[in-house]
């Protein structure tokens, strides 16, 4: 599943990000290649989240650089990242609880402005999450938490992003919905776009990412196929409960 | 198109009486202004009986409706600022003191080295100063507090809720206090000080009185004529409101409001979005300033004080935060109650129960209390706007529920979940 060698889509080199005095990533560099799932497991507090924040502009490094698309995006504001094609869902999902799920999927496409091909983005969404289009008048607020889920990936991809940065999809969910999230996530990649996985279930994520990076503390511990990590006794002895 | 599937069962019914409260408002709003026209016109005209005269002299005198409507104004902008993009502004007076100040500056003999004349209209014993037509002063005064709004708004909205309103709340305070103390800016005068600057040439325009309609100065008295005048004005502040609600800012203001992180999460620029409601918020307050100074005929630094600021959030909270037609509600009521509902009551009090209470000085224990009691009792304001009473309504899921209490549901959930509806990864899967 691994693919080209070409240039990679998304790179981090020696990434350090800081909240004030405390590092939280500390010289992170990892790559992205085009059409992959990529996974970054580890425990809570390991700077995973700290990372995708960093990679969509709304933190800064304080050293090292962010480059997607071979150009330097560690300065760039936030709406540009999005506008350049990484589109995420956060941590926590965060949808707007007041908005019917309509009125999120537009939000989504906030910064797109080809509207037939919004129409169709939003077919296409809401084929991939049927339960979506059932609930498509009611307000987000008042779905499940599965469906919440659904929803912040939906949003994410109304952006149609080249890279779609999900961080924590599983978190909170049945372990029923947790299958059927990661199943659609290989469908999102079958579809063309490159994924960042940002997990703490490393068994679930382990499954369906090509490769996978294990940050421990803000530093970089492991990095390798997915598959090979998988049987890793180290990681089975401290992330998969082997 | 997207939703040709069936809608939920009971969404019909309640979309019908979306649409229809959707016209009654505007068109209660619009039935109001006329009705009101007409009824003071044949009161001026002197047709109806005196005792009706004496009645609404003293319950509805047409000065507290004209004063009424430059709160709504105003409170129209604050709602941009807090109901629209739900920015907490505690120094919205600062905006209403800078549109005064730029009608004082533009429209009277303030400047008396100044010999200018753009179509303005200085009344007769004043012999130089600047003299602007009045809707000429309108705009400027929108603009001057737009940028001003940016100005201050532009180190002020990194901050967040709380920071911002205390933030704001010092604008307010200091803005007035430059005016008040403006008589001496290193040798220059720029506000006269504590004396205000008085009087504000008349606005020409329509006159309407028993002598008919004629186009000319208008005096105190012609407050039929400025009544028109300050329907303009709100008119094209609500439409501004509605219309900006519609579009792209709008959605954008809304979806700061609900997640400032999942909105940048989605691409709206934060900085810039937030900046425009404050401007366009500031327009508004400019214009009520300089109607305010057309009002009274002069600007008084004394007046911009903090009460205004809060009474203008009240007016916004209790209306119905985002809702314009429940903020003009709120403004309209208040406004009313503030300068002459609560000193007759207070008369009619005092005269059935042969008391001496000072009513009007307790106008802020009132307002407490129905603050509170709205807060106890319908948090959600007189008229809220759709998306807040139908979450006050609809039985919440509970955050319980979104940490994952829904395994109960697995089974049901399945069914409409399969991945790409049929097969998989066909064409549900091309995203």
């Amino acid at each position: 599943m691994t693919s080209s060698n070409g240039q990679p889509l998304l790179a981090l080199d020696d990434v350090h990000v800081y909240y004030g005095n405390i590092a939280a990533v500390k010289g992170l560099t990892m790559t992205v290649m085009p059409g992959e799932i990529v996974t970054l497991i580890g425990s809570n507090g390991a700077g995973k989240s700290t990372t995708l924040r960093t990679i969509s502009g709304l933190l800064r490094p304080r050293q090292g650089h962010v480059t997607f698309e071979g150009k330097r995006i560690d300065r760039t504001a936030a709406d540009e990242i999005v506008r350049r094609g990484i589109a995420q869902s956060p941590e926590g999902r965060r949808i707007f609880p007041r908005m019917t799920v309509s009125e999120n999927l537009d939000l989504g496409a906030f910064l797109r402005k080809d509207r037939d091909r919004i129409a169709a983005d939003r077919e296409r969404v809401l084929e991939l999450f049927p339960r979506l289009r059932e609930r498509i008048t009611q307000k987000a607020g008042t779905m499940s938490g599965g469906e919440q889920q659904m929803l912040a990936v939906a949003r994410a991809l109304m952006a149609k992003p080249k890279l779609l940065l999900l961080d924590e999809p599983s978190m909170g969910l049945a372990p029923v919905l947790v299958d059927l999230i990661f199943e659609t996530i290989s469908t999102i990649r079958e579809g063309g776009t490159t994924v960042l996985l940002v997990e703490q279930n490393a068994l679930a994520a382990l499954r369906v990412a090509d490769r996978a990076y294990v940050l421990e503390s803000g530093l970089l511990n492991l990095e390798g196929s997915a598959r090979e990590l998988a049987r890793d006794p180290e990681v089975v002895r401290a992330y998969l409960g082997g | 198109m997207s939703f040709a599937e069936p809608l939920p069962r009971e969404s019909k019914p309640r979309g019908r009486m979306r649409r229809r409260l959707r016209f009654t408002w505007p068109l209660f709003f619009a039935a109001l202004a006329i009705g009101a026209f007409i009824f003071y016109y044949v009161l001026t005209l002197g047709y109806l009986d005196p005792a009706v005269n004496d009645f609404v002299q003293q319950w509805f005198p047409l000065v507290s409706i004209n004063e009424a409507l430059v709160w709504v104004m105003a409170a129209l902008g604050l709602n941009i600022v807090v109901g629209y993009a739900g920015l907490l502004d505690l120094g919205f007076v600062a905006f209403w003191a800078i549109g005064g100040y730029v009608a004082g500056w533009l429209m009277s003999g303030f400047f008396d080295k100044a010999h200018v004349n753009v179509l303005g209209n200085p009344a007769p014993f004043i012999v130089g100063g600047i003299h602007i037509n009045f809707w000429l002063v309108v705009i400027a005064g929108a603009a001057v507090c737009a940028f001003f709004g940016v100005l201050i708004g532009a180190p002020t909205l990194r901050l967040r809720s709380d920071y911002l309103a205390l933030v704001t709340l010092g604008f307010g305070e200091i803005i007035p206090q430059v005016f008040h103390n403006g008589d001496d800016v290193g040798g220059l005068n720029i506000s006269n000080g504590t004396k205000g600057i008085s009087p504000i040439d008349p606005v020409k325009s329509l006159s309407i009185s028993q002598q008919g309609v004629t186009f000319k100065s208008l005096g105190p008295f012609d407050h039929l004529s400025r009544y028109l005048i300050f329907v303009v004005l709100t008119i094209l502040i609500v439409f501004m409101s509605l219309r900006l609600r519609e579009g792209r800012l709008g959605r954008a203001w809304l979806a700061i409001r609900e997640d400032e992180l999942a909105a940048s999460a989605m691409g709206v620029p934060l900085m810039r979005t937030k900046l425009a409601a404050y401007g366009i918020g500031a327009v508004a307050g400019g214009v009520a300033g300089v109607a305010f100074a057309a009002h009274v005929s002069g600007v008084l630094p004394d007046r911009f004080q903090f009460s205004i600021s809060i009474t203008l959030l009240a007016m916004v909270v209790l209306g119905g935060m985002g809702n314009v037609w429940g903020v003009m509600l709120g403004a309209l009521v208040l406004a009313w109650f503030n300068s002459t509902g609560l000193p007759q009551l207070g008369d009619t009090f005092n005269s059935t129960f042969g008391t001496s209470i000072n009513f009007p000085s307790y106008s802020f224990l009132f307002f407490g209390g129905t603050l509170v009691l709205m807060m106890l009792f319908r948090r959600e304001g007189f008229l809220p706007e759709s998306r807040t009473r139908l979450v006050l309504r609809e039985p919440e899921r509970t955050d319980m529920e979104a940490l994952g209490s829904d395994i109960e549901e697995q089974a049901p959930e399945l069914d409409g979940m399969r991945i790409g509806g049929k097969s998989g990864d066909d064409e549900g899967a091309r995203l």
